[in-house]
Formats: structure tokens, sequence, C-alpha cells
């Protein structure tokens, strides 16, 4: 028992020592980017110094007593059994030391809470199983899923080292960026079922639930890129929706702003362009990946009675006007990727399923037959 | 065993199977205290669903609110649905109409029902509508679009610590549920 | 003592009936309760695969043996297996063995319906296990099955809420029998406050058991009819609330890991003293600290919920009212302690693993102190942290137990002693993993590693596998105990045991001064002298 004791000790210490001396990322709670994720690690360690301190005085008090007071060394059982006064004592002084931990956390409590006299609002939204964003001062608005090299890696089988993949499961296609040194206020809910966002660095997690809001706010330091993951079990891809968040200084976020717009504006001007047949296959091969694959599977094949295969399906190889209504619009578990994708993935999408998945209807659609058809059915495929 | 412990058995048990009946009931009695609870703490941003009366407040010129809009569609409802405006800069006591556009993409007819939430939670009970969309289902012909007022007021009584208040909207589509 | 009851055994109908039988028709509580125990060890390996099954997938980085959800119906079916199929029986099945002994009575106050909640156990049990092989697959929204994501449970949701239900009744009717035989079946000059200290935890279990079941299946009830009968008690849609569920479900669910711990308190007081050889320390304060324990269980569901989006005035009250749960937690650890101190201590395996239970339950209660703290839960909530904090606080503590009591009781119910050089191997293989198991997880919270996640990013991949490595020592240790339970009823190590087994046993608690091992009816004649060495 001491041994495993001693053991124990030395993994705490060195928890602790490392953690307090370099903030070491794969021990200790990360120190973060932010003055509130920087309290709450000094809570954290407030709490854990407590716990260590008073887990030495009982397990000392207690391998003290199983070493001198054994039978083996003659030791005589006293029959005390009782003694009020021991008794009082250590229930006044757990309250005392509690009371004292109430005070800071009740601080750093009201300063999470406190989303007031924001600068700029951001509304999140969870999606099975990419998380969506919409920058509500100027109408930036983009999903954002795992990046393909980590969503080919992370297949059952693929035969890719995971090691070889750079930040493996927590990249994303489109990361959340925002200005440092500003009050971001974020506003989150769900479409579908309940997921948490999490990003370590900035100190808090919030849950996004259907049908109702939540508020949280940060406000980042320095500037970086900060990785975190959905933290409520949200179905099948729950460890396939990472959160990435590049915080830059003022002057680049309003370039990175701008560049944004004007990459919209480009957007539709390919959508206009004619797209050759084989073009759109090997776009839509990889739009396929990071949109279809997680529910319809990366051959095709889906998993049988949750997700339709797309391989000789009924819709995918029969009239391709209704093909691409379906998926404007969505369908129960298929969210309406009208608003998703752009008209140019979109019909890189559909020709690569008809054409691709052991498929061979041989047809094609381009772009602009897309926004045809979303301009038919009004209002498709735009961001309200 | 003595037939005194036999009629002490059957009595306790009788108190006991009670017990777990009251406390099946208590399960479903939460329902509704959580719906006070949440109507008094602003638990959830939960809101009245119901209209008030137009009373007038006395006009706190000197305080301004942003109230932002947003608005979310639950999966599988192939609507459009916006606000006319993203945000608004009122005086609490003042009332305000804002417009929201909602369309039915559907050939077919649909009731939708859109779900109010606020944020901050506890902003919610000084936040009054008198007339919303959100008070009942909405039917949509096929197709159909249609714009839709929000009347509201912010109570003045409200803390000066809230300068900022986001109101919510969900449309989730009832027409299965609704045309049973 | 036991001459006085041995001349009463040969009462009339008082024999067990014949054959395989026996086992089903049963209403003896030594019968019964073995049926328990020896279900709850057979879920125990259940359970043990399927986390097994999680821990080679989690062995490193990328998905090499099971699809993402098939692993999140491991990490549910793991969970409810071991809560409501291993844990919770074996508690029962001692609770069964145990009380009517240690109060004096002859058998429990009610034993057709004893017979009856057993085969609606495994009823349930089996009923949850069938839906592994439905359509779409068993439950994979975690033992919480928190809507909306049950909901889009395939054709399994209807059976796992009825295999719920089943359980509920079955445990319901163990906890009305409970209450009946501690309040009915005491024998004379055993009052309240001279009971052992199992008798006191499992009575007050017993009344958090009749509480909080019901409440969990109106809330799996209103799942059902809100999937198959359109009312919208959590869908928003309808005018509910999803987060609605959350505070049900831990209003049940709360006290319900209390109902896993409470007993484990009881078993460690009583085990404690009988190898320090002194009586219980505080045995009133012991009592007292229990009923605040399960009292504070009821008022403190939130803190499971820190993130979900409560206005600060709840986040605080629940924050403030969870640490007070360590005031008295505390006291029993102290009161432990104290029993130790000056006592002439012995160490077989029963003690061992007592000890083991009050260091590594406290470590656990250390890291239950650092979540209450909600503004630190926001960093630890949904991370490795809670799976470290829940595992210390489950394995090492209430299944180290379930083990101390096997060492523990096996002689008395078998009349056998088992070996001790394989108990003791069985120890300290099971300590040691069981920490290398679980300790890395407290870092892998901490460095970020989210829950219920079926692959994990490269800079948790140490860890992990050193976690893994552990799991799999820990499991493969515990066919020791299954060797050792086989060995022990066929004959142990040969040595004949006396009824008081270990040394003044009998001084503590009655069950010792029957022989062993007991008689089919433990007191026909109620015992004249009650142990009251610990008033």
């Amino acid at each position: 028992m001491k041994k495993t004791k001693q053991l124990f000790a030395g993994l705490i210490l060195m928890a602790l020592g490392l953690g307090t001396a370099q903030a070491e990322y794969t021990l200790n709670l990360m120190k973060g980017a932010t003055k509130v994720s920087h309290d709450i690690y000094d809570l954290h360690m407030l709490i854990l110094w407590i716990c260590v301190f008073i887990g030495i005085g009982v397990f000392g008090t207690m391998f003290y007593s199983i070493y001198h007071h054994r039978k083996s060394r003659g030791h005589k059982a006293a029959q005390f059994h009782e003694n009020t006064t021991v008794e009082i004592i250590w229930t006044i002084i757990p309250t005392l030391i509690l009371i004292g931990m109430a005070i800071p956390a009740t601080k750093a409590m009201m300063e999470l809470d406190d989303v007031q006299e924001s600068e700029m609002s951001i509304k999140v939204t969870g999606h099975q199983w990419k998380w969506e964003y919409e920058y509500l001062d100027n109408g930036i608005h983009f999903f954002s899923s795992l990046d393909e090299a980590s969503n080919k890696a992370r297949q059952v089988g693929s035969g890719i080292d995971p090691f070889t993949v750079e930040n493996y499961l927590l990249e994303v296609d489109k990361p959340l960026v925002i200005p440092t040194k500003k009050k971001i206020r974020f506003v989150f809910t769900a479409k579908d079922v309940i997921h948490s966002w999490w990003v370590p660095d900035l100190g808090w997690k919030k849950d996004a639930n259907p049908g109702f809001i939540n508020e949280s706010w940060t406000s980042v330091d320095v500037p970086g890129t900060y990785r975190g993951q959905c933290t409520e079990l949200c179905g099948k891809d729950h460890g396939f929706m990472p959160i990435v968040v590049i915080a830059m200084n003022e002057p680049e976020y309003n370039a990175w702003v701008e560049k944004q717009k004007s990459a919209v504006a480009a957007e539709a001007g390919s959508a206009s362009k004619q797209w050759a047949k084989e073009e759109l296959i090997a776009k839509g091969k990889s739009v396929y990946e990071t949109n279809c694959s997680s529910c319809h599977m990366a051959d095709g094949a889906g998993l049988a009675g949750t997700f339709p295969a797309i391989k000789a399906s009924k819709v995918v190889t029969g009239d391709i006007n209704a093909q691409v209504k379906l998926m404007l619009d969505g369908k129960g578990m298929m969210p309406a990727f009208g608003k998703m994708l752009s008209p140019v993935d979109f019909a890189a999408v559909v020709t690569f399923t008809r054409n691709g998945l052991g498929n061979a209807v041989g047809d094609s659609i381009q772009p602009s037959a897309v926004q045809a058809l979303q301009s038919a059915t009004p209002g498709a495929g735009k961001n309200e | 065993m003595k037939e005194g412990v036999k009629q002490k058995n059957a009595k306790l048990v009788r108190i006991l199977v009670f017990v777990v009946l009251g406390m099946f009931g208590f399960g479903y009695a939460l329902v509704p205290l959580y719906d006070v609870l949440c109507e008094v703490t602003g638990l959830n941003g939960k809101v009245e669903s119901a209209a008030v009366k137009e009373v007038s407040y006395e006009v706190d010129k000197n305080r301004e609110i942003t109230v932002e809009f947003m608005t979310a569609l639950n999966e599988a409802t192939p609507m459009v649905f916006r606000s006319e405006i993203k945000k608004i800069k009122v005086h609490p006591g003042e009332y305000y109409t804002v417009n929201f556009y909602a369309e039915n993409k559907t050939d077919k007819v649909m009731v939708a029902r859109a779900i109010p939430s606020i944020s901050p939670g506890a902003a919610a009970e000084y936040f009054k509508k008198t007339e919303c969309f959100c008070f009942s289902e909405q039917t949509f012909k096929a197709r159909e679009g249609r714009t839709m007022p929000v009347r509201f007021v912010v109570n003045p009584e409200i803390s000066k610590e809230y300068k900022t208040i986001t109101l919510a909207y969900t449309f989730f589509d009832n027409t299965e549920t609704s045309v049973k | 003592m036991s001459a006085v009851v041995a001349e009463h055994d040969d009462h009339h109908d008082h024999g067990p009936a014949k054959g395989l039988l026996r086992w089903v028709i049963t209403t003896n509580h030594k019968d019964i309760g073995t049926l328990y125990l020896l279900f709850a060890l057979a879920m125990f390996f259940v359970g043990g695969s399927m986390a097994m099954v999680i821990r080679a997938e989690l062995f490193e980085p990328g998905m090499q043996f099971v699809n993402p959800q098939f692993f999140n119906s491991m990490t549910t079916m793991h969970a409810l297996v071991m809560v409501f199929g291993a844990v919770m029986p074996a508690f029962v099945g001692l609770a069964n063995w145990m009380i009517p002994m240690m109060i004096g009575s002859p058998d429990m106050a009610l034993p057709r319906m004893n017979n009856m909640s057993f085969w609606l156990l495994v009823a349930g049990v089996l009923l949850l296990a069938s839906t592994l092989f439905m359509e779409g697959g068993a439950p994979a929204s975690g033992w919480t099955l928190y809507p909306p994501l049950v909901l889009q449970t395939g054709k399994a949701l209807p059976f796992a809420i009825f295999s719920v239900h089943l359980l509920g009744i079955s445990s319901i009717l163990g906890g009305i029998n409970i209450i009946a035989t501690i309040f009915n079946m005491r024998a004379p000059g055993m009052t309240l406050m001279k009971m052992p200290m199992f008798v006191w935890t499992w009575l007050i279990t017993a009344f958090l058991l009749i509480a909080i079941m019901p409440v969990f299946a109106g809330a799996v009830t209103m799942l059902l009819t809100d999937k198959f009968f359109h009312t919208s008690f959590f869908d928003a849609a309808g005018g509910g609330d999803p987060v609605l569920y959350q505070h049900i479900f831990w209003f049940f669910g709360h006290p319900e890991v209390y109902v896993m711990i409470l007993p484990t308190f009881g078993v460690a007081s009583t085990i404690i003293p009988v190898f320090a050889r002194k009586p219980l320390f505080g045995y009133s304060s012991m009592v007292y600290a229990t009923a605040a324990i399960a009292f504070l269980s009821f008022i403190v569901w939130a803190h499971h919920m820190f993130t979900v989006g409560m206005p600060i005035a709840g986040e605080l009250y629940f924050m403030y009212a969870t640490m007070l749960i360590a005031i008295p937690t505390g006291v029993k650890i102290f009161n432990w302690t104290a029993t130790m101190w000056k006592g002439s201590m012995t160490f077989e395996t029963p003690m061992l693993f007592s000890i083991a239970f009050v260091v590594l339950f406290t470590m656990g209660g250390f890291t239950g102190l650092m979540m209450a703290v909600a503004p630190a839960d926001f960093q630890y909530h949904d991370t490795y942290f809670i799976v470290a904090h829940f595992h210390y606080t489950l394995v090492p503590a209430s299944v180290f137990i379930l083990m101390a009591a096997g060492y523990f009781w096996l002689p008395k119910w078998t009349g056998h002693m088992y070996d001790e050089r394989i108990g003791q191997l069985h120890f300290w293989l099971s300590v040691v993993s069981v920490n290398i198991l679980f300790f890395p997880q407290h870092f892998l919270g901490l460095a970020g590693m989210p829950r219920r996640i079926p692959d994990y990013a490269v800079q948790f991949a140490d860890w992990n596998m050193i976690s893994s490595i552990g799991g799999f020592i820990f499991g493969a240790s515990q066919l020791l105990f299954l060797y050792i339970v086989i060995n022990t009823i066929k004959g142990g190590t040969g040595e004949k045991v006396t009824g008081e087994v270990w040394e003044d046993a009998a001084k503590h608690s009655l069950e010792w001064t029957l022989p062993s091992p007991p008689p089919y009816h433990s007191f026909t004649t109620p015992p004249t002298v009650i142990p009251t060495e610990h008033m």
C-alpha cells in the first residue's frame, strides 16, 4: 500500500511541478489565453493544493497508523470510539476551508457570467456534425467541419497513421477568426441535438441547445490558434467536430473580413462558368468526403437502418433534378445542403455521386443549373 | 412469522407504495414546476408564451438597450426565416415593432411553431411582447411567404446592467404532429 | 448461541427445494442473495468486456476496431450494465445475505417479493442486452439518455426504456423489502442505534431508491411518449425543453450515484473495525453523516449541468450546496482513519481492499470537490477528468468494497476459507492496475480530451495507451477473483472455518455468532445478546 502511495505522490508532484513550471500541455490544466482562463487556472491550482495538503494530512496519519499500530508489531488495540471535541474540530475546519474556496470561486463565476458590453457578436450553431458560425455584425457566415486529411485518416481501417496527419482531429476546413483584445459575445444554439462548444484556452465550454440560446464571452489577449472540440455527446461523429479559433490583431482581422467578402463575390463568378464533367467529379469527391461520408460512408454504402446507401440509390440514379431538390431542402436527418454548399460544390457533389461510388448514370449538372433550381425554390440556398 | 409482523409489513408496504406512486407523480409535477421556475428566473431564456396587454410605461430616454434578433430553423424545417433588421437600439418603456419574414419552401401546407428564447435569461421577464407570431402555431400555404410583426417593450424596471438583449426564434416544422 | 439455532433448524418446510428449481422458486434470503451476487459477478464481466472494447479502441489514435456508433453503444451499455446490472444488484445481494443475519431475523420480511425482484432484474438486463442486436444498434446516447439525441436511437429505444422500467421496479421492490425487514424484523433489543453500519447505510439507501427510481421511470416514460405519442415534454417544438430532461434525470441521477456509494460506506465501516480490533470510531456521527449525504444528494443535482446555461444564482447555489457534501464525507473518512488509529491491525485481503477504498475514494472525493467549483467545472465538465473522478468513486471504491465484502463473508457463506495468497495477489494486481488505468485520465481531461469520443488527437496518445494497458491488466486480474470464488465454494483451502472466521468478529456483529455456513434460516429464535461494542 505504501509503495503505491509513494508512486501516487510522485505522480501528483510531477503533475504539479510541470504544471506550475511550464504549463506542460499533457499533464495540467492549461492556463489559456484570456483573463477568465487565467483566473480559472489559478482557482484550479488553489483547490488542487488544498486537496494535496489535506491528502497528505489524512493519508499521512493513516499510514503512520498502518505502520505503527499493527498486530505484527505487537500493538495492543485501544478501545476508544468517540471523542466529541475531535469530531467538532474536523467538521469546523473543513467548513472554513470550503468558505475560503467559495469566495474566489464566486468572483470567477460572476466574471464568467458577465456577457454585457461586448463589442461584437458571433452566433454559433451546432449541427450533426459540424459548426456553423455567423458574424452578426458583418454578415460573414460559414460552416466549419473536420478537415479532409483528418477525416480520411479517421475512417475505420483507413491505414493512415494519425501521427502523420498534422493536428489530427483538431483541424477544420474553415476556422473561426476573431480579433484580439475585443470583448466578443458568442450566442449558442443547435439545429438538431445538444452540442457543447469548448476551446480550453478560452477557459469555458457552453452547451448549444436546440430551440434555445445561450451566451458566453471571451477576450483573447494573444494572437494565436486555439483548438477545441465538441464536448456534449451528439451522436456518431461527436468526436469529429473540432473547433479552431484563430485570434488575429485588429488590422489582420480586418483584412480577413475583406477577403471573406470578396471570396463570396468570386464564388458567385465561378458559379456562372461552364464546368467540365471530370472537373466536377474531381471536385465533388472532396466535397463528398467532407460533407457526406460521415453518414453515407466513404464508399457510399451507408449504414443499414440509419443512413441510406448512395450506391444504387433510387434517388441518385433517378431524375437529377429530383436529387438536387432533395439535397437543397433536406429530409429527416439529412440537412438542407442548399444552405451549406456553394452552387459549385453542390453541382460537383451531385455529379460525383451519380458517376462515382459505384454509380454510373453518366449525366452531370452545372452550378448555374443548381442556382436556377434554387431560385425556382424561392429562398433556398440563401442564408437568412 | 407472527401475525403481528405480517400486519406491520403489509401496512408499511402500503405506505411505501404510496411514496413510490407519489414520487412517480412528482417526476411529472416537475414539468409544470420547471416552467414556473423558468418564468420566474428566466432560466433558459424561456418567456411567457402569451401576449401581454399594452400598458404605457414611462419612457426612459436616457437609457439605450441594444436588442438583437436571431432566427434559426430546426432540422428538416424547409423554410426561409429572417428578421428585417438585425438589431435595434431601444429606450426602455417605448414600444417598437420589428418585422420577421418566413416562407414555406415546400409544396404542401406547413404548420410551424416559432420558439422564442431570450438571453440573458434574467432579462426575459422585462421583455414584454404584445404581438408575436410565436404565440401560436403558424400555418403556411404551399410556398407562402409572409411578413409577421413582433411588437415589444422593455420594461424600464430592468436592471441597469443589461445593455444587450438577444431575442432568438427557432422555427420547428410541426406539420406532422398538428395534422393529427 | 449457535446451539440454540441448530435446535430449531429442523423446523418443517425449512429446507431448500431440490434441484435447479430451488433457484427459480426460492424465497430464502440466502439463496436470493447468492443469485444476486452471482448475477452481479456475471454482469461485472459483461460490462467489463465492454470496457475492454472501449480501451482497445482508445489504445492508440485512429479507428482500429469498431465504428463510432458502436463505440457510443459500448460506452452507454457499459455504464448501464455496470450501474444497473453489476454494482446495484451486488449490494442488493449483500443486503439479502447480511441484513437478516445482522439484525437477528430468520429471513427478509417479504420473501416472495424478494424472488420477484430478482427475476425482474434478470428480465430487465436481458432485455437491455437484446438491444445490442436490434436494427440501429443499442442505445448510443450515453447512460444519461439525453434527448433529443436519444430519440435518434433505432428500434432499440422502446425496449431500452422498458428495460429501465423493469430494472426500476426491481430496485423499488428490493428497497421496500429492505425497509420492511429493517423496521419490522429486528430482534428484540436491536434498537435502531445498535444496528451495524451496513444495515444503517442500506436503510438510507433503500429510501433513496424508492424516492428516485419512480422519478427516473417517469422521465424515460416521457421520452417514450415524446417519441411515439406526440407529447412535447422535451421537444422545444411543442413548448417543451430538452434541458428539463437533464434536470429530472439528475434529480434521479445524483442520489443514484449515492445508492452505489452509501452501502460501500457501510461495508467499509463493518470491515475496518474487525481488522483494527477496535470499535468503529464515531458510530452516531457516521449515521448522521450518511443521512446528511443522502439529504444533500437531493438538492445538488444541477452541478452536473453547470454549462447548460443556468442563471448565475443557480450556478452559485448548486456550487455552494455541492461543496457542503465534502463536510459529512470528510467526517466519514476521518472516522475510518480514527478507527485504525491505535488499533491492532492485520492486513488480510478484505482489510487491504478496504484501506485501498478509503485512500482511493478520498482521491475521487478530491476531484469531486474540484468539480463542485462551478467556474473550474467550465473546464473540467465532460472531459476525461470527470471520467477519472467517477471511476475513482466507483471502481476502487464501490467495486473494491464489493471485493472486500466477498473475501470478508465468503468464509461465512460457504464455510470454506479462500486462498489468502491468491487473494493478496488479486489485491495488489488490482490496486496497481486500477491506478494505471484511471490516474492518467486526470491528465487527459485537464489537457483537453473530451469524454465519449472514439478517437483522439495524437497528443493524448501516451496517456491513453498507459490507461489501456492498466485497463487490460485490471480486467485480467479480475479473473483471479472469479477463480477464488469458484474455488472457495468448492472447498477453498480445505481449512475448517469457525463461526467467527475472523478474530473476535462476533463482538462487532451478529452474523458471526452463527455457524459457518449459517443455517438455511438465520435466526429462527431471536438472539439474546446484541453486540453493542460500537455504542
